[in-house]
C-alpha cells in the first residue's frame, strides 16, 4: 500500500490501518480492520458498547498491541513504538486529569516532559488556555471545576503538544444533553482552527452525523460500512448501518424481472431477480391525495395505527396490508386515524446487504 | 434518623470502654510524673516537675531517647525502601499472581513476634546460622560478634517486622491511583521512569507518610527487640521505662519518660494526618 489520497478532498493519508486484529485470549474483539485516516480528517469510529471502538482506540494510542495487523503513520511503523514515542495524543473518557496538579500545570504536562524551554511552555499553555476558553481557571486543581471545563482542560493537554492525530474517547459521554450540543459545536470548529485530525469514538449516532467527515460503523469488530454521514444515511450498505443510523423501514422483497415485489408493495427496480432487502427512510416516503402518481415513484393505500409527535416532524405507522407496517415522518400536521394513500419514489428504496449475526 | 435510645446504645459502649482503658490509665500515669518515691519505697504524693528535671539532667535517659529515634528512623528508612518497590511491583506489574503475592507479603504477620526475634537470635548468634557458614565458606575465621546484641540486629529485626506495616498504606494508595493517570502520562509523551516520578510518586505520598508513620511510632516503643538482640549497646527508651516499672520500682520517672514519648507521638501524628492531607486528591 503506498500513500494514496485518502478523500474526495485530496488529502494525504495521515494514518493506515492494515488487517488490525485483537483477541483477548478467546475473545475475538476486532477482525481484519483496514482504515485510512486522512490529514485533517475528523473521523468517527460509531458503534455499540462491545463493537471493540476503544479498542481500536487504544491500539493506535498504544495502550493495546493488536494481535495482528499494522499500523502507519507516514512512512513510520506506529504499533512497534511504545505509547510516549508517537505523535498522538488522547482525550480519555474520564478526562485523566492529574489531580496534583493545577490546570495550568496539567496542560505543561507534554511540553514539561519534552523539556521544551520554561518561556516557550508558559505562553503555549496560556495560548491553549484561551482556545478553550479556560484562562480564567489557570491556577484551579481540576477537582474545583466542572466536568464541562474538565473536559476543555484534557482538551487543551492534548492539542498543546501539537499531535498529528488527536484521539477521544468519548468526550462527551459525561456532560448533560445541552452541554453536548454545545461542546460539539465547539470541538468541531476546534477542530477545523487547528486542522489536527482526529479520531473520534462514539456510540451516539446522531453525535456522530453532526461531528464528522466520515464514519466508520464498527460492528462486533468488524466495520461495516466507512462513509461520510450523508453517504451512510442516504445510501447506507447494510440492513444494520440502515438501523443503526436514524429510522428506517427495512423492506424484505423478490426481485422479478426488474420489479420489486414485497407484500402489497411493488416498485420498479434495475436488480437482477432473487430475494433484496431494502432501506426506506420515514421521511421519504409521503402522504398524498388522490393525484395521479409520477413515473418512478410507489403507491400504497394503509390505515394509520398511531402517531407519535416529535415536535417538528411526526411519526406514523401505517398498516399497508399483509402485516407490512410502514413508518412514515410527516410534517406535525395533527391528522387523524384512518385511511390514507403513501408514496415514495422508488430511487428512495435502497437495497442493503444483509447483516448476519456475527459470535 | 436513629432514636436517641438507639444513639446511646451504640455509642456508650466504645465510650466506656476509651475512658476506663485508654483516658483514666493516662490520666493516671500524667499524675503520677509529678509524684515522687520516698526513701521507704513508697510513692508520695506531693506534686513537683523533679521527674522531667532528671529526665533533661540525667544523659542516659535524653541519650537512650536519642538513640531510640535514631534507631526507628532506620527502622522506617529500611522498611520504606522494601515496602515501596514491593508495594509498586505488586500494584502495577504483578498481574495475575497479584493476591497470592499480597497474601505472602501478609503471612509473616501471623507468625508471634516473640517467633520472629528469636528466629533471629538463632541466625545472627555465634553459633548461629550466619557465623557457622561464613566461617564453613572461610570468609571469616571467628564468630563476628557485632551481629548480635547490637543496634545492628535491633535495627534488622524491627526492619522484618515492620516492613509489611509500612508496605500496606502504600500498596493502598497505589491501588488507588486510577491506571488512566497513568497511560494519559505516556500518552503525553512520559516515559515510564518520568511518569513514576511525576504521577505516581506524588500520588503514592498519603501512604508513604502512613506507613513511616506506622514504622517510627512501632519502633519507636518496641522493647522486645531491644531486649533480646539488643545487649548493652542496643537498649532502647521503652527498656528504660520497663525496668523503670519494675526492678528499679520508680514508677514516677517511668510515668515521666512515658508521657515525654507520648507526646512525641501524638505531635508525629498530628503532623503525619497534616501532611497526607495536604497530598491526598479525590
Amino acid at each position: 500500500m503506498t500513500t494514496t489520497p485518502a478523500d474526495a478532498a485530496g488529502r494525504a493519508t495521515l494514518l493506515s490501518m492494515r488487517k488490525v486484529a485483537k483477541r483477548f485470549g478467546k475473545n475475538v474483539v476486532l477482525r481484519d480492520i483496514s482504515l485510512d485516516v486522512a490529514e485533517g480528517e475528523f473521523l468517527t469510529i460509531l458503534g455499540e458498547s462491545g463493537s471493540g471502538k476503544t479498542t481500536l482506540l487504544r491500539i493506535i494510542a498504544g495502550f493495546e498491541t493488536a494481535t495482528a495487523g499494522e499500523v502507519w503513520m507516514g512512512e513510520e511503523r506506529l504499533d512497534h513504538q511504545p505509547p510516549y514515542r508517537r505523535l498522538v495524543n488522547t482525550v480519555f473518557q474520564h478526562y485523566a486529569l492529574f489531580p496534583h496538579l493545577t490546570v495550568e500545570q496539567n496542560v505543561a504536562y507534554g511540553l514539561r516532559v519534552a523539556k521544551r524551554p520554561e518561556v516557550e511552555i508558559t505562553s503555549r499553555v496560556a495560548e491553549a488556555l484561551e482556545k478553550v476558553k479556560m484562562s480564567a481557571h489557570a491556577k484551579s486543581k481540576p477537582s474545583k471545576i466542572s466536568g464541562g471545563q474538565q473536559q476543555r482542560i484534557a482538551l487543551a493537554r492534548a492539542l498543546v503538544n501539537r499531535p498529528r492525530l488527536l484521539l477521544l474517547d468519548e468526550p462527551l459521554s459525561a456532560l448533560d444533553a445541552n452541554l453536548r450540543r454545545q461542546m460539539q459545536v465547539e470541538l468541531k470548529s476546534l477542530q477545523r482552527e487547528v486542522g489536527i485530525s482526529f479520531i473520534f469514538v462514539t456510540h451516539d449516532q446522531e453525535e456522530a452525523m453532526v461531528i464528522s467527515d466520515r464514519i466508520a460503523l464498527l460492528r462486533s469488530g468488524e466495520l461495516e460500512q466507512v462513509a461520510t454521514p450523508r453517504e451512510i444515511y442516504g445510501r447506507p450498505a447494510t440492513a444494520y448501518a440502515a438501523q443503526f443510523i436514524g429510522h428506517t423501514n427495512l423492506l424484505k422483497g423478490e426481485v422479478r424481472s426488474g420489479m420489486v415485489l414485497c407484500s402489497s408493495l411493488a416498485w420498479p427496480a434495475a436488480l437482477p431477480d432473487g430475494p433484496a432487502l431494502f432501506s426506506l427512510r420515514p421521511e421519504n416516503i409521503r402522504l398524498v391525495s388522490e393525484h395521479a402518481a409520477d413515473s418512478g415513484s410507489a403507491r400504497v393505500r394503509g390505515r394509520v395505527l398511531q402517531r407519535a409527535f416529535h415536535g417538528a416532524t411526526e411519526l406514523i405507522r401505517v398498516e399497508c396490508g399483509d402485516g407490512l407496517v410502514l413508518v412514515v415522518r410527516t410534517p406535525g400536521s395533527g391528522g387523524t386515524l384512518g385511511q390514507v394513500e403513501l408514496e415514495f419514489n422508488s430511487a428512495d428504496a435502497v437495497p442493503v446487504r444483509e447483516s448476519p449475526e456475527r459470535i | 434518623m436513629f432514636s436517641r435510645a438507639y444513639k446511646a446504645a451504640v455509642t456508650l459502649p466504645p465510650l466506656v470502654w476509651v475512658t476506663v482503658f485508654l483516658l483514666a490509665p493516662y490520666l493516671l500515669m500524667f499524675c503520677y510524673s509529678f509524684w515522687s518515691v520516698s526513701e521507704s519505697q513508697t510513692i508520695v504524693h506531693s506534686w513537683s516537675l523533679a521527674n522531667y528535671g532528671q529526665l533533661l539532667r540525667v544523659d542516659v535517659y535524653w541519650q537512650t531517647l536519642l538513640r531510640s529515634m535514631w534507631i526507628a528512623a532506620r527502622v522506617t528508612g529500611f522498611s520504606l525502601v522494601l515496602g515501596y518497590p514491593l508495594a509498586y511491583f505488586l500494584s502495577f506489574y504483578a498481574g495475575a499472581k497479584k493476591d497470592l503475592l499480597y497474601q505472602l507479603v501478609i503471612i509473616p504477620l501471623w507468625v508471634s513476634y516473640l517467633v520472629r526475634a528469636y528466629a533471629w537470635k538463632t541466625i545472627l548468634g555465634s553459633d548461629g546460622v550466619l557465623n557457622t557458614l561464613l566461617q564453613y565458606v572461610h570468609l571469616t575465621r571467628h564468630p563476628l560478634e557485632f551481629l548480635l546484641y547490637s543496634p545492628f540486629a535491633v535495627v534488622l529485626t524491627l526492619t522484618h517486622i515492620y516492613t509489611p506495616f509500612a508496605f500496606l498504606p502504600i500498596y493502598a494508595a497505589l491501588e488507588h491511583i486510577p491506571r488512566n493517570l497513568v497511560e494519559a502520562s505516556n500518552d503525553l509523551g512520559a516515559t515510564p521512569g518520568q511518569t513514576f516520578w511525576k504521577v505516581i510518586f506524588p500520588l503514592s505520598i498519603p501512604g508513604v507518610v502512613a506507613g513511616a508513620t506506622f514504622a517510627f511510632v512501632l519502633s519507636l516503643g518496641d522493647f522486645l527487640a531491644p531486649l533480646l538482640l539488643g545487649g548493652p549497646s542496643g537498649i532502647m527508651i521503652s527498656n528504660i521505662v520497663v525496668s523503670l516499672f519494675g526492678a528499679a520500682y520508680n514508677w514516677p520517672l517511668g510515668a515521666a519518660i512515658s508521657f515525654c514519648m507520648l507526646l512525641l507521638v501524638v505531635g508525629l501524628l498530628f503532623f503525619s494526618e497534616r501532611l497526607e492531607k495536604k497530598w491526598s486528591f479525590s
